[in-house]
């Protein structure tokens, strides 16, 4: 070529100052920013609903709320922890992360890409000013079970079109990786050599896509049962209140799956690492996520064997359930297998790592327990049913959230937290969190029911105790957030590597990765 | 040549997202009012939203196609294009499936129940013992009044086929854009539109009928919900369709498109069949069986 080519200016920092860049911009590290603080705030907004509910549940009798406002409490508090916290979190770090992983300029559909999130903002606006409502926000459990949903009153259309906007939002998010993953490869970066991380995200993705407009369409007829007279979900005209239970269950068992296995992806980077050993098994892992995610659509019916189904039903339920327990099992077998005989250094990154491998487990025997028919039918409906999701939820998707901010935080910011504090954070949420939720499991098979504000005396020991590790979990995630800003404003600087024992693309950029990173693809070698 | 052409085009700033958010939030706000109970401030809420959502599309595919004829999308954008649409379109066969999975499941196993198949024999002879598990059905409480069923081979049939020919004048369309036939693919696009438009007024009409003669209405149990929720959404997507068809044709006029480069045609093609095949699925098990 003889003419001299001018190549459209590439800024290396955004186009624009203040909130503007904030709302216009398509740069994948600010997005995935964005949905990080969303999903922070969001975290203590839940978190202090979960505060009312211990202190409500510190002793028996009535303290604090009205049995109706406890209601709305579990509701939302549900409602945003799995939609406002959980997921955004795991989509922030996508954005920030995918890209740099694949040695991709940035996500295949940036607009597309802030108007998903920007979606997330309105969305709970619209869900959280039910509570200013006459009769207050939704009271039906995060569940939206007919008929209570159907009778709630003015909260309940805001409540329905909140999650149509946390649906749209996560399709359009979940098209975005999808094609994000299978177009914007660097040249070499096959996708058997992607790291485990980013095939995590393709298969929670196609898992997004494919349940989230289930949950719209069934919201819709909600809304038609409610306002135009149709019986979807009423006997006296043919319908079913069950058939809610089927819907939201095929959405919701995979929804289970979508706020783990980005989490499993994210363990699986961060073992490896500070083992200093490449990942156990690697072609079994990615395997194991396909397997997982294809029965993840066939176990719905684990959580209604108490609702009157066939007894074929139950067993085809109840096998296809514990038929998940191989593929899981397989993962933590690697997991543990990468660790075995690793040089293994215990930064805050790696402890919640191990603590994830151990308390997931722990909230997956219990998982196995409630997939079994005849035991489900004392376990359901009763505290043991907290423990466990709070086990693979708290402990294992929002421990690992808390793995994956401490590891790439040097790479965001460019600076090293602060491992003693990081350290603190640690074993106090690891012990508070176990005192909060290892009795739960007593209470529920004690006979403990859940969503109830007030309790039989002989359950008042083991509540206290839970309440008193829900404070302390609660105050430790202050320093979490200490820890982010301290980082953010300062601190040791990181190097490109941060982590002695990191591989992938995302180390050799430099901490901070600039604005714009791989603009040319790198050549992805061995 | 466009030197830009060769690398991945990123653009540097998402104008219409916010308002297109800000639009739906709006929407979602007045109708919520609106259902609430308040019949001036919802609606007129509502409409502020969808204004906005409206310009929010016309800017948006307004830029997009401005940097598609600027060359600014090389043959990778060209490919995430074709992802997103095959899986915006995989959303919307589950979200379609929504309605089918409730369709069957009330179908093939509530109804039964409620007529005491298995071992809801008790529960039949307590409860409702003159309920008859019949299809269609509005359910042991008479829900909505007698009613009766659209007949297939009516306005149902002749829809199917209408919708049929569409598919292949659209098709037919095509094959004349790649072979460069400007004057063809304006008649097939002209004829799939009018087809579309057809289908839509006599679903309209269909309608009418149901609601004045065969007393089929929302309120009509089990039947008319599912009834009305699949044709409904069928019919919004008819509409859509029929409204994306409308801007391909005055892209095609404007000379937009070569036999190479005409993804947009192809996306809109490939949502019109999916919707053919909804519909295929509607006339088989919500008309005929
Ligand atoms: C070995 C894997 C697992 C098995 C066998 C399993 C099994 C079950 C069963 C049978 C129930 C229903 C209990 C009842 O209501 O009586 C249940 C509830 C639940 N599980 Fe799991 N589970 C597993 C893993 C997970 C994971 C990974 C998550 C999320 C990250 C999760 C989240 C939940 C939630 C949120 C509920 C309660 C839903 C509600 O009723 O509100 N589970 N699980
Ligand atoms: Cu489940």
């Amino acid at each position: 070529m003889t003419e001299s080519i001018a190549l459209p200016a590439e800024p290396h920092h955004a186009t624009r100052g203040g909130l503007m860049r904030w709302i216009t911009t398509t740069n994948h590290k600010d997005i995935g920013t964005l949905y990080l603080i969303f999903s922070l705030i969001m975290f203590f907004i839940g978190g202090a609903m979960a505060m009312v509910i211990r202190a409500e549940l510190y002793q028996p009798g009535l303290q604090f709320v009205t049995p109706a406002f406890y209601n709305q409490m579990v509701t939302l508090h549900g409602l945003i922890m799995v939609f406002g916290a959980v997921m955004p979190a795991f989509v922030g770090l996508a954005n920030w992360m995918i890209p740099l992983m694949i040695g991709a300029p940035d996500m295949a559909l940036p607009r597309l890409n802030n108007w998903s999130f920007w979606i997330l903002p309105f969305a709970f606006t619209l869900l959280l000013l039910t509570l200013f409502l006459p009769g207050g926000a939704p009271e039906g459990g995060w569940t939206l079970y007919v008929p209570y949903s159907l009778e709630l009153g003015y909260s309940f259309p805001f409540m329905i079109f909140a999650i149509h906007l946390m649906g749209i939002s996560s399709v359009l998010g979940g098209i975005n990786i999808i094609v994000t993953i299978l177009n914007m490869r660097a040249p070499g970066m096959t996708l058997m050599k992607m790291p485990l991380f980013v095939w995590a995200w393709l298969i929670t993705a196609y898992l997004l896509v494919a349940v989230m407009p289930v949950l719209a369409g069934g919201v819709t007829m909600q809304l038609l049962d409610h306002y135009f007279g149709t019986h979807f979900f009423s006997v006296a005209g043919g319908g079913s209140p069950v058939l809610w239970e089927h819907v939201f269950w095929f959405f919701g068992h995979p929804e289970v799956y979508i706020m783990i296995l980005p989490a499993f992806g994210i363990i699986s980077e961060i073992v490896p690492t500070f083992s200093r050993k490449p990942l156990f098994g690697r072609t079994s892992m990615i395997y194991a996520l396909a397997s997982i995610a294809f029965l993840s659509f066939i176990v719905w019916g684990h959580h209604m064997f108490t609702s009157g189904m066939p007894v074929s039903a139950d067993l085809f339920f109840m096998f296809s359930t514990m038929l998940i327990a191989v593929p899981t099992g397989v993962k933590i077998f690697n997991w543990v297998a990468t660790m075995w005989r690793g040089a293994i250094t215990f930064e805050t990154p790696m402890l919640f790592a191990v603590a994830f491998i151990i308390l997931f487990t722990i909230g997956g025997f219990s998982g196995v327990m409630l997939a079994l028919v005849p035991a489900d039918f004392q376990y359901h409906n009763s505290y043991f049913v907290v423990a466990h999701f709070h086990y693979v939820l708290v402990t294992g998707a929002v421990f690992a959230i808390m793995a994956a901010v401490y590891y790439w935080l040097p790479k965001w910011t460019g600076h090293m937290y602060n491992e003693f504090w990081g350290k603190m954070h640690f074993w106090l949420s690891v012990i508070s969190v176990n005192v909060l939720y290892f009795p739960m499991h007593f209470l529920g098979l004690a006979g403990m029911p859940r969503r109830v504000p007030d309790y039989a005396v002989q359950f008042t020991d083991l509540n206290m105790v839970s309440s008193i590790g829900g404070f302390v979990f609660g105050a430790s995630q202050l320093i979490f957030v200490a820890i982010i800003f301290a980082t953010v404003y300062g601190g040791r600087r990181a190097e490109a590597r941060a982590w002695e024992g990191a591989h992938g693309l995302e180390w050799t950029v430099p901490s901070p990765a600039p604005y714009h990173t791989f603009a040319t693809p790198p050549e992805v070698v061995g | 040549m466009n030197v830009s052409a060769d690398s991945y085009y990123l653009p540097h700033e998402s104008r219409w997202s916010i308002l297109g958010s800000i639009g739906l939030f709006s929407f979602m706000l007045g109708a919520g009012i609106w259902l609430d109970g308040y019949n001036l401030v919802g609606p007129l809420v509502m409409g502020a939203g969808v204004l906005c959502i409206i310009s929010t599309k016309f800017g948006w595919f307004g830029t997009v196609i401005r940097e598609s004829l600027a060359g600014r999308y090389n043959l990778q954008v060209d490919r995430t294009f074709r992802w997103g649409m095959i899986f915006f379109i995989f959303s919307e066969v589950m979200f379609f499936g929504a309605f089918f999975g409730t369709l069957f499941y009330e179908r093939l196993f509530v109804v039964p129940w409620l007529g005491g198949a298995t071992n809801m024999f008790f529960t039949h002879a307590l409860l409702y013992p003159h309920y008859r598990a019949l299809w269609p059905t509005n359910g042991p409480a008479h829900a909505g009044g007698e009613f009766s069923r659209m007949p297939t081979w009516g306005i149902p049939a002749l829809n199917t086929l209408i919708l049929l020919s569409s598919a292949v004048t659209v098709t037919w369309a095509h094959w004349a854009l790649k072979a460069g036939h400007r004057r063809k693919v304006v008649a097939g696009l002209v004829a799939t539109i009018a087809l579309g438009t057809t289908f839509l007024a006599m679903q309209a009409h269909e309608y009418y009928l149901a609601y004045t003669h065969f007393n089929l209405t929302l309120h009509s149990g089990i039947y008319g919900a599912t009834f009305f929720i699949l044709t409904g959404f069928h019919g919004l997507h008819v509409t859509i369709g029929v409204i994306m068809l409308t801007v391909i044709l005055i892209r095609v006029l404007r000379g937009h498109f070569t036999p190479e480069r005409h993804f947009a045609f192809e996306a809109v093609s490939w949502y019109w069949h999916f919707v053919d095949i909804v519909w295929l699925g509607l006339f088989i098990f919500v008309y005929w069986l």
